[in-house]
């Protein structure tokens, strides 16, 4: 039984290594003073020079610009048609969970190219409007993923009683229903960001010329070798996401309830 | 009540503005030529020497890299079943988070720890195993590719297993099978929706990846996905691009067919 427990715990050790190994890489060279694949010793100089190259504060700007908005206008559409599709049954239900599935489970070179021609045959030419709408496309069925389960398990008397009591529809379902849906919106909407920020392939067949996020910025970048300013934005990213969970889940209990 | 059901109309609206005619119009393309007249020669294209090897090699290292993906997930996701971490929060965070460095950028560092003077070769060199750099093989590949889709293995197989009725196992043991019987018997076979969610979330981005050949094929390896990534962006011939996707896209439906049928509740999804 112990000869079992130390084997998992290597087991999960490796492959922790094997995930995080190349996160370690990238922060350990964004503080190289040389431009190599050698460590050539401690310099701040990458975030003094990512501090002054407009090229990636653009793109960032971008990345996250593109990352909130849809984010969020999926978390509206998503909650909405969650409440639309919960008072569906049998065939037609079934058909909204098959089309919503449909981004999900599709390549995404397939949906990436899907919309180029889309966009192309409704005559939007590429551009930031293009990458929102594509963005949104692809993130609207993690929200209703997130949001789904949470609509199913609240409990429709309270919502009666509200209404018996005298409260409109609207006023009920703000003051009842919504608060038991913010665990399921919220993780939704963290998905969808985090999926929006991270996409490079969707982004790159609907972006227009000059629009840059940081994914296609660093794709067009590896043919020259990417130098180490990204490393520096990457790990200044990546530290705020680690210290931002750190404080969410800082009170133990609300570990579940956010992710 | 009935009010609620027109609610979810926008919505409708926007996947078939968005979902279902984007699909349609690839079927469209794939099935006419330049000046508009029907062929089918944009399909049986995929026959040609180069293409029919390039979608060969994409099946053979989606497949490899599926099957690893499987064997290093299910025993990790019994570990943490069996470590009671709790269902979602800690765990899911621990997959999630290296999304948050760029994926391009992370792939892109397996170059550095890969290549010839990297860091592997190096730690190699300190206990005197020669080292040949993998960079340009298959086997930098998968490795790219076991390193990017390997947690939406993870993800639905812990899922499946942390909500599996903790008495059926109980009594399975309890009515004499031992520890391999239970896991052959009952935990596998319940554990089937999340096994197949897990194959499809892997096997289908992998089939059609264009960019991890990209980063670490030294140019040396020409998948499908990269066959029509350049018919789009450098020949510019959006019919044979079309024709190919849509023969990638028996192997999506025959993917998400396999999901409907095994994992109808959606007990295995990753999130």
């Amino acid at each position: 039984m112990k000869f079992k427990r130390f084997f998992s715990q290597i087991y999960l050790t490796l492959i922790f290594i094997f995930l995080y190994a190349p996160i370690a890489v990238l922060i350990v060279f964004s503080f190289n003073s040389g431009k190599g694949s050698r460590f050539d010793g401690f310099s701040l100089r990458w975030y003094e020079e990512l501090f002054q190259s407009e090229m990636i504060l653009d793109a960032l700007w971008n990345t996250l610009f593109i990352a909130v908005t849809s984010a969020l206008i999926a978390t509206i559409i998503g909650l909405i048609s969650c409440i639309g599709i919960s008072a569906l049954k049998g065939k037609p239900k079934a058909v909204y969970m098959a089309l919503n599935n449909i981004p999900m489970l599709n390549s995404e070179l397939v949906t990436g190219l899907s919309l180029m021609l889309v966009f192309a045959a409704f005559g939007l030419t590429a551009g930031y409007p293009t990458i929102l709408i594509a963005h949104i496309t692809f993130n609207i069925p993690y929200v209703i993923l997130s949001i789904m389960p949470r609509l199913r398990q609240t409990n429709k008397s309270t919502y009666e009683a509200a209404i018996d009591l005298g409260a409109s529809p609207t006023y009920a379902f703000y003051k009842v229903v919504l608060p038991e849906l913010m665990p399921g919106i919220f993780s939704g909407f963290l998905l969808a960001f985090t999926m929006s920020l991270d996409d490079f392939i969707i982004t790159y067949f609907t972006r227009g010329a000059g629009i840059n996020t940081l994914s296609t910025l660093i794709y067009s970048e590896v043919r020259k070798g990417i130098k180490p300013t990204i490393n520096a934005l990457s790990t200044i990213m990546f530290v705020s996401v680690l210290l931002l969970l750190f404080f969410i889940n800082r009170p133990k209990k609300a570990t579940n309830e956010i992710l | 009540m009935n009010k609620k059901k027109w609610l979810s109309t926008p919505y409708l609206i926007w996947m078939i503005a968005f979902t279902v005619i984007p699909l349609l119009l690839i079927g469209y393309y794939g099935f006419t030529t330049r000046d508009g007249s029907f062929t089918i020669q944009n399909i049986t294209a995929i026959f040609s020497p180069a293409h029919s090897k390039a979608l060969l090699k994409s099946l053979y290292l989606s497949l490899l890299c599926t099957v690893v993906c499987l064997l290093l997930a299910y025993p990790l996701a019994l570990i943490l079943k069996n470590k009671n971490v709790g269902q979602g929060g800690f765990v899911i965070m621990i997959f999630i988070l290296p999304m948050w460095m760029n994926f391009l950028l992370r792939t892109y560092a397996w170059l550095n720890l890969l290549d010839d003077g990297g860091i592997i070769e190096r730690i190699f060199s300190l206990v005197n195993i020669p080292y040949q750099s993998i960079i340009g093989t298959d086997a930098a590949i998968i490795l790219g590719m076991v390193y990017n889709f390997l947690p939406f293995m993870i993800l639905p197989l812990f899922n499946v297993l942390t909500k599996m009725d903790e008495n059926v196992i109980n009594a399975a043991s309890d009515l004499g099978a031992n520890s391999f019987q239970t896991f052959i018997k009952i935990i596998l076979p319940l554990s089937l929706p999340g096994i197949v969610s897990g194959i499809t979330m892997v096997f289908v981005p992998s089939l059609t990846t264009f960019v991890i050949s990209d980063l670490l094929g030294a140019r040396k390896i020409m998948l499908i996905g990269n066959i029509i990534e350049q018919e789009f962006s450098i020949a510019d011939n959006r019919h044979l691009g079309s024709g190919l996707s849509l023969v990638l896209m028996i192997f999506i439906l025959a993917s998400m067919a396999l999901i409907n049928r095994y994992d109808k509740n959606g007990e295995g999804n990753a999130f």
